[in-house]
């Protein structure tokens, strides 16, 4: 018997439309665990790098996490690995919700889609009848609208619907793949499955799922549920309030928006409005959210309320998670918060991502204004800032017009534009829209994470580590009484001795050494949730987390039996960590591309970057064009990677 | 007659405070695993959420007593704007339905309330708030014991086991209800 994974997959054809069960191999989850780390396996198997994103012989893989379906805690994450049409590296897209715990009561660890679909179809998965149905008339149709007329026409209110809207039918960069609660959309796989011709991924399933050491595991989740709820009365001090507490930033619980409308930029990701949070805005903007907020909800298997459902006079209801609520409102400039709800319900439906998308109108209005695209381009537009989105996000989506080059994001519709459009897409890391933050001084932490992350977006990759410094000695002392979470006690001493001003602040402290352990620390964290399926806000993003470096070896070994600890698990993430990097060297991934948008931070320090780089690589046994070396391969039972790299000649014999 | 003092749980659910996370379905199949905790799958679960988030429809409810046939005649209750069929607030193990049956045997399951716990599984899960315990104290009369009865069963365990003797009384309690 398998524990805690199903061991099977489910491998659909769909240009042949053949489908099959197929057992996996136990040896590759004791190597690479499951979600993540087999969904990279499988790609650099099957994929050759020359694939086009929108070839049939790109993979589009969906993936329950490795906990997915087992009692613990939040874990209950989709893991969406295939080739991004974006960044054309490898897609890193997750969602939460209640579709991958269904896929694995289904009696499947993933589903593995190959070819594509002459027509639109949707794919239609309960236990152990799976059916390629037609859904031609899906076409068109919202995300939301897609989910309840499968539910209808299968009779079964219970089914879990992950779907694509207008934008992923019409192979949009930036559409989604949402699933009502929860979406994937970072990096273009919902464009991917429209590509693929499959509208809609259903699933109904009731079978078990089994642990290998019951008691040693339900006593472990118990651990968590107390110290969920125990933490949860525990705010950290110091820390602003969406910091504070447990889950991903909780943009639907809190009113106050001092922090993002004041620090994040507003527009194509340049203007600060400092004095913005007045009291009256305040007032406004908590009659709105309060007014649209019909219930606090949250994904399978936890006692989080990140999400909500939103409902406002005149507009179908939907689900809202994070930030969306204000990536809109601020790149129209906007002031009025209902817009922002509003305009989330339409991309919702049309199912974009809600990061990139509200960029990339900001960038064309902001070439509208420099004269580079022209009024003719805009033709029917309407002036106001409101009815400008509007109008744009419908062209977008339907790739109409001027639409049809900016659905290929900033970077892409950039060089198609021309005429030093280039200069107006100046937020991208590895041709992706990244947060609208602008700061002052270098973060050496930061800098490492934005240059070198693999998900190419930084709020999956953050946490564990305080963002900024205590002012005090005593709030320090304070902060790392229970820090249990540091995988090394030397992590309490680096926030100790981390000051706001002075030789031991940033840029040059934390040290360069120091910035490498750090990031090392919170990778290993997002890497290893990555593979469980289990939600970051429990684990990798806050502060003090339910789930660590210290339990999660425990937890691996009562749910499955592999016999697990803290050294091998560090083992597998460097293993996970280096084969998604030789996947994205081998699609042409090289040091120049690791660098944040020129102007991220005002206070650059090109040297100390430098250095920051080169001992970042070399920590990783990596080259100094961020190759990972034949040995640390060879070291973490990649040989396999380093002789196809060796072949192809990126990495080159005695060359490091 | 004699009164005797019983404690009654009962399980207090706010549908106001309910996120819809399912926990209780999740660890309601995973108590009543054999053995016990062993896998867990919410299609066996005693609880289920009538969950429906467009239309913030969420209610846990718990499953009561079999029933052989389904009722004729439904109707339907209007809350704040929301609608629910008399389905959604049913306790039944019932033929219209797939809820409160094994999946495979499509035997009905019942709320036990998870006896010998400190309290119920999906209560202690709910760290929301909606699903509380609350026990009251009540007075009953107490039953008079037949020494005839108990000792004319004794006889029959004795002669056949106590397994089959209950197998037998459940066989003829559903052939009665039926």
């Amino acid at each position: 018997m398998r524990y805690a994974e199903t061991g099977f997959n489910l491998e659909i054809d769909l240009s042949r439309g053949n489908i099959e069960r197929v057992e996996t191999d136990p040896k590759l989850t004791e190597l690479y665990l499951g979600g993540l780390g087999t969904n990279a396996k499988i790609l650099w198997d099957r994929v050759p790098p020359e694939t086009d994103p929108f070839s049939p012989d790109n993979l589009l893989i969906f993936s329950a996490g490795l906990l997915c379906g087992t009692p613990a805690v939040g874990a209950n994450r989709t893991i969406i690995t295939t080739y991004s049409p974006q960044t054309l590296l490898m897609a890193y897209s997750m969602m939460g919700g209640f579709w991958a715990p269904e896929l694995k009561y289904a009696g499947y660890d993933k589903v593995i889609f190959r070819g594509k679909s002459a027509k639109l179809i949707y794919v239609w998965i309960h236990n152990d009848k799976v059916e390629i149905r037609d859904a031609s008339h899906l076409r068109g149709k919202g995300s939301n609208e897609t989910a309840e007329i499968i539910k209808k026409e299968l009779n079964d209110p219970n089914v879990q619907v992950a779907a694509i809207g207008l934008a992923g039918e019409n192979r949009v960069y930036t559409a989604s793949i949402e699933q009502g609660r929860s979406s994937a959309s970072r990096l273009g796989v919902g464009a991917v499955m429209g590509d693929k011709g499959i509208k809609a991924i259903v699933v109904r399933g009731t079978k078990d799922i089994n642990l290998a050491q019951p008691a040693e595991f339900m006593e472990l989740c118990n651990d968590v549920l107390k110290y969920i709820k125990d933490r949860e009365e525990k705010p950290i001090p110091g820390v602003m309030p969406i910091l504070a507490g447990l889950g991903s930033p909780q943009e639907m619980k809190h009113i106050d928006e001092k922090w993002h409308t004041e620090n994040f930029s507003w527009g194509n990701s340049r203007v600060r409005r400092k004095e913005f949070w007045t009291k009256e805005v305040e007032e406004k903007w908590k009659d709105t959210q309060l007014e649209a907020r019909t219930r606090l909800i949250s994904c399978y298997n936890c006692p989080m309320k990140c999400g909500a459902i939103i409902s406002l006079p005149g507009m179908s209801t939907y689900m809202m998670k994070c930030f969306s609520k204000l990536t809109y409102t601020m790149a129209a400039f906007v002031d009025d918060l209902d817009f922002g709800f509003r305009i989330a319900q339409k991309a919702t439906e049309y199912g974009v991502d809600g990061f990139s998308t509200p960029q990339i109108m900001a960038f064309a209005f902001e070439l509208k204004d420099a004269g580079i695209l022209t009024d003719d381009d805009f033709a029917g537009c309407p002036s106001d800032n409101e009815g400008k989105f509007y109008w744009l996000l419908d062209r977008i989506v339907r790739r109409e017009g001027i639409g049809d080059i900016l659905a290929n994001g900033t970077h892409w519709a950039a060089q198609q534009i021309g005429k030093g459009a280039e200069a107006y897409a100046h937020n991208n890391i590895k041709k992706h829209e990244q947060l609208p933050l602008k700061l002052g001084m270098l973060n050496p932490v930061y800098f490492l994470m934005y240059c070198t992350g693999e998900k190419v977006n930084i709020t999956q990759i953050e946490g564990q580590f305080p963002q900024a410094p205590f002012p005090t000695i005593e709030e320090r002392e304070e902060f790392i009484k229970d820090w249990v979470h540091v995988p090394d006690e030397k992590f309490k001493q680096y926030l100790m001795d981390w000051e706001m001003r002075g030789e031991k602040s940033n840029p040059y402290y934390p040290t360069v050494d120091m910035s490498v352990d750090i990031v090392d620390w919170q990778e290993k964290m997002h890497y290893v949730d990555d593979v469980l399926g289990v939600c970051a806000g429990l684990s990798s993003f806050p502060l003090k987390p339910p789930y660590h470096i210290h339990n999660y070896p425990k937890f691996i070994s009562a749910a499955t039996g592999i016999d697990m600890d803290e050294d091998k698990l560090t083992q597998v993430y460097n293993r996970n960590r280096n084969l998604i990097r030789a996947i994205n060297v081998r699609r042409g991934l090289r040091r120049v591309d690791e660098k944040p948008p020129e102007d991220h931070w005002r206070k650059r320090f090109p040297e100390l970057e430098e250095e920051l780089l080169n001992a970042y690589y070399k920590f990783k046994g990596w080259d100094n064009e961020g190759i990972p070396t034949k040995e640390t391969l060879q070291k973490l039972d990649l040989g396999y990677v380093a002789e196809d790299l060796e072949q192809r000649g990126i990495i080159r014999n005695g060359h490091d | 007659m004699a009164t005797i003092k019983k404690k009654i749980k009962t399980i207090k659910i706010d549908l106001d405070k309910c996120n819809g996370c399912r926990a209780c379905e999740m660890i309601c199949s995973s108590f009543h695993a054999s053995p016990k905790y062993s896998s867990n799958n919410p299609a066996r679960s005693r609880i289920r959420m009538v969950h429906d988030p467009l239309k913030d429809v969420y209610l846990p409810v718990y499953a009561g007593e079999y029933a052989p046939a389904e009722c004729t005649g439904r109707s339907k209750y209007v809350i704040d704007g929301k609608e629910y069929s008399e389905c959604d607030f049913c306790r039944a193990s019932c033929p219209s339905r797939d809820a409160f049956k094994e999946p495979d045997s499509k035997l009905p399951l019942k709320c036990d309330m998870c006896e010998g716990e400190e309290e119920p599984l999906c209560v202690k899960w709910c760290i929301t708030g909606a699903l509380t315990c609350e026990e009251r104290e009540e007075e009953a009369e107490e039953p008079v014991r037949s020494v005839e009865l108990d000792t004319g069963l004794e006889d029959l365990v004795n002669k056949y086991g106590l397994q089959q003797l209950q197998d037998t009384l459940n066989r003829i309690s559903q052939a009665k209800k039926g």
